[in-house]
């Protein structure tokens, strides 16, 4: 950021996954379909890492094998792996998580999102900061947060 | 049988409510949250209506709201990083915004008048507690206390005594007294393993309950010898699945928890230990974010833009 050294110049990169197989079910208003961990997983892998110009998928930050969702209880918990244990940026991809599931599930969901274990040296604090409603309330008032975190949601501008 | 009835659905606020409190004076309910304003809610032939709205104080977030103990009095804490007080004012019967505090870095997070109406208590997220002195419509700092080692969530006046709690995101609550001219912290209060969203006393004094983001509450019993010092009798775990946001002790002895859960629960003291004597559960659409008792009248405060008045029965 701001033409300083990235942290992690050269991070190992994933294929993209690809859409999602459609079925004659899918819009079939009569059967109902439960959120699942790939529906959550759609909605994150495309948040861009605010340094490289990859997604959170391709970086390995988000992954669908560590998303649960429970339809029935209304719980969504995320775990997000930072590329290198000592990313400062882990709270604001952590941030664009929060903020991306807010804008699109349903509000009867409760959502945990948190570093997976062992993948940060400040794990503890970072999950203590983001689990804050208040503190991220008042983050998201915050208009160049806000702005960062826009810009990793949803592009520049 | 203990059991809490629904009497109102209050709607008009847009966003998160994070506050409600009770005028001490009237049968007059304050609201605030993210939509920036404070509203005044009573009961107007059988229902209850937004009286007054009060905006263009505070820029962000009023994250708390407070009556003054004359009742003619709010202070309102902001994401903005002041503290307003708005005044009524008897001959136009309207409230004006006769001060805005300054001093805190970012955003305050509590705000509570003491008993006598002679000091007001603020703390921010700069982890910091001010103690201000109120002369008519003049407010002095009297003090700047750093004794928090992160984000301070709660400041609470003992019910009888001058002295001063706040409860924070370093895990600990904090009393601090007058010494004379200033104010200093006289004892730490430490057992619960995450953040301590607030704390509140039973009507003597002798006793108060915390409740924190580890799901638990603790109940804190005065030491015969000590004014200041409290020990903690009991850890009250295993009712709450999600973070307790607010605890209220009411004068009948039931005490209220609001959680993430989007349940209200009500205790009562059993022993040093609490008894659970009823579970709302969905008693909002959305995380419980104040509980706040008048006698039998319990007012919530939640994320799903409303605020809900129940009659406690027994």
């Amino acid at each position: 950021m701001n033409g300083a050294a990235l942290q992690n110049a050269t991070p190992t990169l994933k294929q993209a996954s690809t859409d999602r197989e459609t079925s004659p079910d899918d819009w079939d208003d009569e059967i109902f379909d439960e959120v699942d961990a790939r529906e959550i997983f759609d909605l994150l892998r495309t948040i861009k890492d605010p340094e490289h110009p990859h997604s959170l998928e391709e970086l390995s930050v988000v992954q669908e094998e560590l998303i649960t969702c429970n339809d029935v209880d209304n719980y969504i918990d995320v775990r997000f792996t930072p590329t290198i244990p000592h990313c400062s940026m882990a709270t604001l991809i952590g941030l664009s998580l929060r903020v991306k599931l807010l804008h699109s599930v349903a509000n009867r969901f409760k959502i945990d999102v948190r570093v997976t274990p062992g993948t940060h040296q400040s794990e503890e604090a970072i999950n203590k900061q983001l689990g804050d409603k208040e503190r991220v309330a008042a983050a998201l008032e915050n208009p160049q947060l806000l702005n960062m975190v826009n810009q990793c949601i949803y592009g520049a501008g | 049988m203990v059991k809490l009835t629904l009497e109102a659905t209050l709607s008009g606020h847009k966003g998160q409510v994070w506050s409600v409190d009770w005028s001490p004076t009237s049968k007059t309910l304050a609201s605030s949250g993210q939509d920036k304003s404070i509203k005044l809610w009573r009961q107007e032939g059988g229902s209850w209506v937004c009286v007054t709205t009060l905006e263009g104080g505070n820029t962000r977030t009023v994250r708390q709201v407070a009556w003054s103990p004359c009742g003619n009095k709010l202070a309102t804490a902001s994401f903005d990083s002041t503290t307003c007080i708005w005044e009524y004012d008897r001959n136009t019967s309207t409230w004006d915004l006769a001060a805005t505090l300054e001093g805190h870095e970012n955003e305050v997070k509590s705000v509570a008048w003491s008993g006598d109406g002679d000091y007001l208590a603020s703390c921010s997220r700069d982890k910091s507690v001010w103690v201000w002195e109120v002369m008519d419509d003049d407010y002095e700092c009297a003090s700047v206390l750093q004794v928090h080692s992160q984000d301070v969530k709660k400041v609470v006046w003992h019910p009888t005594d001058p002295l001063l709690f706040s409860a924070s995101y370093d895990d600990t609550v904090k009393v601090y007294k007058e010494f004379g001219d200033d104010w200093e912290c006289a004892e730490s209060f430490t057992g619960h393993s995450s953040t301590v969203w607030g704390l509140s006393f039973n009507k003597s004094g002798d006793k108060f309950v915390s409740c924190s983001d580890d799901r638990t509450l603790r109940v804190w019993c005065r030491d015969e010898n000590k004014a200041t010092k409290y020990t903690c009798k009991s850890t009250v775990c295993g009712f709450h699945s999600r973070p307790i946001y607010d605890v209220s002790w009411g004068r009948h002895g039931y005490i209220a928890t609001a959680a993430g859960d989007n349940a209200i629960r009500l205790f009562e003291q059993q022993g040093a230990s609490l008894l659970l004597s009823h579970l709302q559960s969905d008693a909002h659409f959305g995380d419980v974010n104040c509980v706040s008792w008048k006698g039998n009248l319990l007012a919530s405060a939640s994320d799903d833009e409303t605020v809900r008045i129940w009659t406690l029965e027994t």
